[in-house]
């Protein structure tokens, strides 16, 4: 397995896609926006790639790059439907905020 | 060595921006340079195949989708006026198990040694060429012969998100909005532009 490629460290990209899934994640957490939200799940999704990308690259094997392929469906797919979800409930509302959709709060 | 640095820094940017952008549109328009910062990290990585897949679903597709809904929602032209943004305790707590459970597996995933050396892989080559690792004709391989089932899985995957986006957002159940909200609606965009113009 080779430990870097083009002079750089494979932990160093490793540490960079850690340093994206937490910015995503404090995204998700943090804002009310539910679009700024799903953006950042974007984020969380692509930082979870780039480590698929390094490692496959890393062992020369092609899985990694699979599977980061799926990745990818599966955001499209997350996309396709948490913005339909957005429209449906939001569409009349004069703003948008997360914290207004109260119905599954039990 | 230093392009990686300049775009590392790129995608950390970007990546700030889009979270604490304050209208979601400037979030598209960070996001999308993050997409681009990290097709190009893609095509260091020899994937080839996925750094043209980011730039057309991702960039082309997912966030052409946002701007879309963000044109259909008022949150395109009216200001958002939301209260603080909050950090729950409980979510923060995980968060933060979360960031030292992934810093620990991503540790130990570079140190532990080659379990699965494969017994044929493509050789290693300049990104560009043919039949190297990460070629599109590489790819293609592995994703219809040896890889097939993940493959199927994305088309049931993407089947299901059709009939659920149809299911949802279609006009199967006649969509009534009460008079009341609509004039709501109505009153308080008005509003918001009104203040806007300010």
């Amino acid at each position: 397995m080779a430990t870097s490629f083009a002079g750089v460290p494979i932990f160093d990209y490793e540490v960079l896609a850690s340093v994206l899934f937490f910015i995503g994640l404090a995204g998700a957490v943090a804002r009310r926006n539910p679009l700024v939200m799903l953006m950042s799940i974007e984020l969380m999704f692509n930082a979870a790639n780039l480590a698929f990308i390094v490692f496959a690259r890393a062992w020369l094997n092609n899985a990694g790059q699979i599977f980061a392929f799926l990745v990818i469906t599966v955001a499209a797919a997350e996309a396709a439907i948490a913005l339909a979800i957005v429209v449906v409930v939001f569409r009349s509302a004069p703003q948008v905020d997360v914290d207004d959709v109260r119905v599954l709060h039990g | 060595m230093i392009p990686f640095w300049i775009i590392a820094a790129v995608l950390v940017i970007s990546a700030l921006w889009t979270v604490t952008a304050r209208k979601p549109i400037y979030s598209v328009v960070s996001l999308l340079l993050n997409f681009a910062a990290l097709a190009t990290t893609y095509l260091i990585l020899h994937a080839e195949f996925l750094a043209v897949m980011q730039i057309i679903v991702y960039s082309g597709a997912i966030l052409m989708l946002f701007v879309f809904v963000i044109a259909l929602l008022n949150s395109g032209i009216a200001p958002i006026v939301l209260g603080r943004d909050r950090v729950p305790v409980a979510p923060a707590a995980a968060a933060a198990l979360a960031a030292i459970a992934f810093v620990a597996t991503a540790i130990a995933a570079v140190h532990a040694p080659a379990i699965v050396p494969l017994a044929t892989h493509s050789p290693l080559g300049a990104v560009g060429r043919a039949n190297v690792f990460g070629s599109i004709g590489d790819f293609g391989q592995a994703l219809f012969l040896s890889r097939l089932l993940p493959f199927e899985i994305t088309a049931l995957i993407l089947m299901v998100a059709v009939v659920g986006v149809v299911l949802l957002a279609g006009d199967l159940t006649p969509y009534v909005p009460t008079r009341r909200r609509a004039e709501q609606a109505r009153r308080a965009l008005r509003e918001a532009i009104l203040r806007e113009g300010k």
